[in-house]
């Protein structure tokens, strides 16, 4: 493959028809994005609890075009609406994220989690099916044991190709407030899910306990004044991990250090510039996603207006900081207004951690190239995602005079945002999820 | 044609400007800077923070009025609200609005204004600002409480006041509207008791749809009032519904589960 930074980041095509469903309810509102780890099968989780799997085409001689293109490999529903009986309060069914765990067997599997509820799923594929049992007829039911004269071995017989998703665990009943975060441990035992004020460690095997690794809930609930917002595992060191918090810090833990990580080992947190100090310093300071560089070197955070790239090994500032949408901090009183402000962007690498992507508004999605420091902006449409035609860059102007091509700041449309993105682990294709669309743009093909 | 838009909505802003700055509370404020403190001496400053300050308010009750609001969003929003007394404390604006609270004239007090001093002030009550500080209350285990809590004093505050934040800021049309409907939930709140939960509902019901068009519709007004001049922002005004969609589905949610218990 050619070198990616020479076509960075202008060269993304839809390799195929964007993925949506027909009609557009708010059930269809995709709220969470995933690749697996050889890239092969991609998730996504929608607000109606269902869980969407797409697998990629092999690669065939007659349609060279059609290079790896997603399909629906399965569709599940993994949670339901609930109600919680003792707090009078219903729990929503949408999935807040989705984790695979690393494949060992034919099969794969994945948590799904809720705002209360993690999930473990294993999705396998069956294409036989035994046939010519002795005791059963060929509907399961039993047979009459006087008419069996003789005695047959069942075989296999070839069937159509099957996918089921079966729920393998349920972990529940773990978590006061809403789960924000899953994480699966490079030990491929244990996995972490996060609240809104604790983090707790799991074992697969074992759904009726979990330790609780930290706590930041206040004895008194009235000196509240911060929330979890993200927690990441460490991609190969299985004793650490990262959360972060509406201050916008983040706290680096060393699960060998102690059983509580309420004590952290590492703080990041950059001072704060006081130049651009105003009431909604805090709110848009908050991090919204933190993520581990596949390198593990580095960690990413998402806040409201930037995209941040720390070093593990230095705390006092981030060592590159990358605007989003800087043209929105004039608009900040109005998007607290509208409340957009509280919306959570996340963010992610490319497979060799040069590139980094993030979402905005106006289905507009934002790329920075950590080596050439370029950036561009793409944006998520039906009408310029034909196939094959290359995403054109847009550009948003600030005051002034608008050219041709580019669009005001005041006609941003704010309903569309671009929350949940993913690249796939080792080639640029990238998983954009804009509403109830879910669009696959891919490098382009020499 | 956005163009246009922004930029009647900059002249509109200038005019709300203008009418702002004839409240008397500002003269008041100005005075009370001029003497003590001085920095900050802008009172369209004040204004927009008062203004702030009112709409975390207001999405502080809005909060509250769930039965588990999202943390995430009310944290950020208590911050603001302590951040802003914190500052309105140290230049002064604060005492001066609690003695202009024991006065007889409080005719340009804000509802939330009022909310808050009360609680301050009126030592007896021991639930500071209900409106933040006792919203953390319900998140844990307090069930029982929470119809109470809904129902407890800074939701009273506004029926003694003769007028409020909405008819200085609103524009005339909207004005009687989001006046009788913002009445009308205080009303409701406050004659009912905790084990009347269901006729409160029903009867709530239909104005909670009132209260968030008609607050929208007050904040796509007020929004000229302490926003940045320079700030327009059609696409939020032209289409308050998707913006508040999240919300109204909570409260919607909410008012089921309590109909259906």
């Amino acid at each position: 493959m050619k070198c990616f930074s020479r076509y960075l980041p202008y060269l993304f095509r839809p390799p195929s028809t964007i993925l949506s469903s027909s009609c557009h309810t708010e059930a269809d509102i995709i709220s969470t994005v995933e690749f697996n780890h050889t890239g092969e099968l991609l998730a996504t989780g929608d607000k109606g609890g269902r869980v969407v799997i797409f697998q990629r085409e092999q690669e065939s001689k007659n349609q060279p075009h059609r290079r790896g293109e997603y399909n629906v490999y399965s569709t599940f529903q993994s949670h339901e609406p609930e109600f919680d009986y003792l707090k009078s309060l219903e729990i929503e069914e949408k999935i807040n994220k989705i984790r695979w765990l690393p494949q060992q067997n034919a099969a794969y599997f994945l948590l799904s989690t809720n705002d209360k509820t993690v999930k473990l799923w294993k999705v396998s594929e069956r294409d036989k099916r035994p046939e010519g049992y002795n005791l059963k007829d060929e509907d399961g039911r039993l047979r009459d044991p006087s008419t069996i004269t003789t005695l047959r071995v069942p075989v296999l017989r070839p069937m159509d190709l099957m996918v089921e998703a079966t729920p393998r665990r349920v972990f529940a009943n773990a978590h006061t407030y809403h789960i924000n975060s899953i994480s699966v441990n490079s030990d491929y035992e244990t996995y972490m899910s996060a609240d809104d004020l604790r983090i707790n460690l799991w074992n697969f095997e074992i759904t009726n306990q979990s330790f609780n690794i930290v706590d930041i809930k206040p004895a008194n609930m009235e000196e509240l004044t911060e929330v979890i917002t993200a927690a990441e595992f460490h991609p190969h060191h299985c004793n650490t991990f990262v959360y972060s918090s509406s201050k916008g810090t983040i706290r680096l833990c060393d699960m060998r250090a102690s059983a509580l990580c309420d004590r952290h080992s590492k703080f990041f947190e950059e001072p704060e510039d006081p130049s651009n100090r105003s009431f909604f310093s805090e709110i848009i300071s908050s991090i919204s996603d933190v993520k581990f560089s596949h390198s593990g070197r580095f960690i990413m955070t998402r806040d409201y207006l930037t995209v941040k790239v720390w070093d593990l090994n230095m705390e006092n500032r981030p060592i590159e900081t990358y605007q989003v949408h800087d043209y929105l901090r004039s608009k900040l009183c109005s998007l607290y207004e509208n409340d957009c402000i509280f919306d959570k962007f996340e963010c992610v690498w490319n497979g060799s951690d040069s590139v980094i992507m993030t979402g905005s508004y106006n289905n507009f999605f934002r790329m920075f190239d950590r080596n050439t420091k370029r950036d561009v902006t793409l944006e998520a449409s039906r009408e310029n995602s034909k196939p094959r035609a290359i995403l054109k860059p847009r550009k948003v102007c600030v005051g002034g005079k608008r050219r041709k091509d580019e669009i005001s700041v005041d006609s941003l449309d704010f309903s569309k945002k671009i929350l949940h993105t993913a690249w796939h682990p080792s080639e640029n294709i990238i998983a954009v999820a804009a509403t109830n669309n879910l669009y696959i743009f891919q490098d382009k093909v020499n | 044609m956005g163009e246009d838009e922004g930029l009647h909505q900059t002249q509109l802003l200038d005019t709300m400007f203008v009418r702002g700055l004839k409240r008397k509370c500002i003269d008041g404020e100005e005075d009370i800077e001029g003497t003590l403190a001085g920095f900050k001496a802008i009172p369209s400053y004040n204004l927009q923070r008062q203004s702030l300050l009112d709409m975390s308010l207001v999405k502080l009750q809005l909060c509250h009025m769930l039965v588990e609001p999202n943390l995430y969003r009310s944290v950020l929003i208590a911050n603001t609200v302590r951040q802003i007394q914190e500052e309105m404390t140290q230049d002064g604006t604060w005492q001066m609005i609690n003695a202009q609270n024991s006065g007889p004239s409080s005719l340009d007090r804000l509802v939330s204004t009022d909310i808050l001093c009360r609680s301050s002030k009126e030592q007896a009550e021991e639930k500071f600002i209900q409106g933040y500080n006792g919203f953390s209350k319900d998140f844990e285990d307090t069930q029982t409480q929470e119809g109470e809590e809904i129902l407890r004093p800074p939701l009273q505050a506004p029926r003694n006041l003769p007028t409020n934040m909405w008819e200085m800021e609103s524009p005339p049309e909207n004005r009687g509207n989001f006046h009788k409907s913002l009445d009308q939930i205080f009303e409701t709140l406050e004659t009912k008791t905790p084990d009347s939960v269901e006729d409160l509902f029903s009867e709530v019901d239909s104005s909670y749809y009132n209260l968030d068009t008609v607050l929208t519709g007050m904040m796509g007004s007020t929004k000229m009032g302490h926003c940045d001049v320079l700030e327009t922002f059609p696409q939020a005004a032209a289409n308050p519904n998707s913006n508040c969609k999240s919300d109204l589905n909570e409260l919607d949610h909410f008012v089921e589960i309590l109909v259906e218990s």
